[in-house]
């Protein structure tokens, strides 16, 4: 079961992903952030504390959006990832690739950072 | 406890193998972070199969099972769509899916990196894929 809610605090597109996410239900995450692109949003924070796995479908969906991210200067920040899911992105090294902060505060500090 | 499965090959049934895989390791007392790696791969290797070899056809069934031996765990997938050997598979690098702005490619980079060693072969128009995870002592 996959849920996905967004919302909007300090000129900060939220999402958070609530369940699992895999080959079925990654078209719920890749919709939120296409969505998100079309509102011509450019910071993006994804709550990814309730989300209890994600495989490489959900995985593709944030690297597929990277390079469109950087074209059109959208900064995304995924936070509150849990330990098991860490690992699963340590294993791509993709803590590399993506902005990651423990906390939501963390996230949305980065945002004014850049 | 029967360590074997059968699924149709839809997507909706991979919660149901991911279920099986995670119920099944946590009975033999695989820890935690492990179990959840070897799920994923099993996963990965699941959903490879229910949409590129059988095209999401309900109609196609894999045959799943976990054999535990003394010092190494074997997942094995049966079925009957395209052969595919992830071991010939070249995955693209991370550089290339995110230029080229792929959704896959890093399912079975994940499966190579959480398994020991992947085999495959073909017996009487059934393709068999065994994943091995080697135990450490």
């Amino acid at each position: 079961m996959t849920e996905i809610k967004t919302n909007k605090k300090n000129n900060v597109h939220l999402i958070a992903v609530h369940g699992e996410i895999d080959a079925e239900s990654s078209i719920h995450l890749d919709n939120a952030l296409k969505e998100a692109i079309e509102n011509e949003e450019k910071q993006i924070a994804v709550n990814l504390s309730e989300l209890s796995y994600i495989s490489s479908a959900g995985l593709g969906v944030f690297i597929s959006h990277l390079d469109e991210f950087e074209i059109e200067n959208i900064h995304l920040v995924l936070f509150g990832i849990n330990e098991s899911v860490k690992e699963v992105f340590a294993i791509l090294g993709l803590e590399k690739l993506l902005k990651i902060t423990e906390t939501e505060e963390e996230a949305i500090q980065s945002f004014y950072e850049q | 406890m029967n360590n074997k499965i059968i699924i149709e090959c839809r997507k909706d049934q991979l919660v149901k193998i991911r279920q099986f895989t995670s119920d099944t390791l946590e009975d033999k007392k695989v820890p935690d972070l492990q179990a959840h790696k070897l799920v994923l791969a099993v996963d990965e290797v699941c959903a490879n199969l229910i949409i590129h070899a059988n095209d999401c056809n309900p109609e196609s069934k894999i045959e799943f099972d976990i054999a535990f031996r003394p010092r190494q765990i074997i997942f094995t997938f049966r079925d009957k769509g395209v052969g595919f050997d992830i071991n010939e598979y070249q995955s693209p690098s991370l550089e290339e899916i995110v230029s080229k702005r792929r959704q896959g490619g890093l399912g079975l980079i994940l499966v190579k990196r959480i398994m020991d060693k992947i085999e495959f072969s073909t017996e009487k128009n059934c393709n068999i894929c065994r994943l091995i995870k080697l135990i450490p002592k």
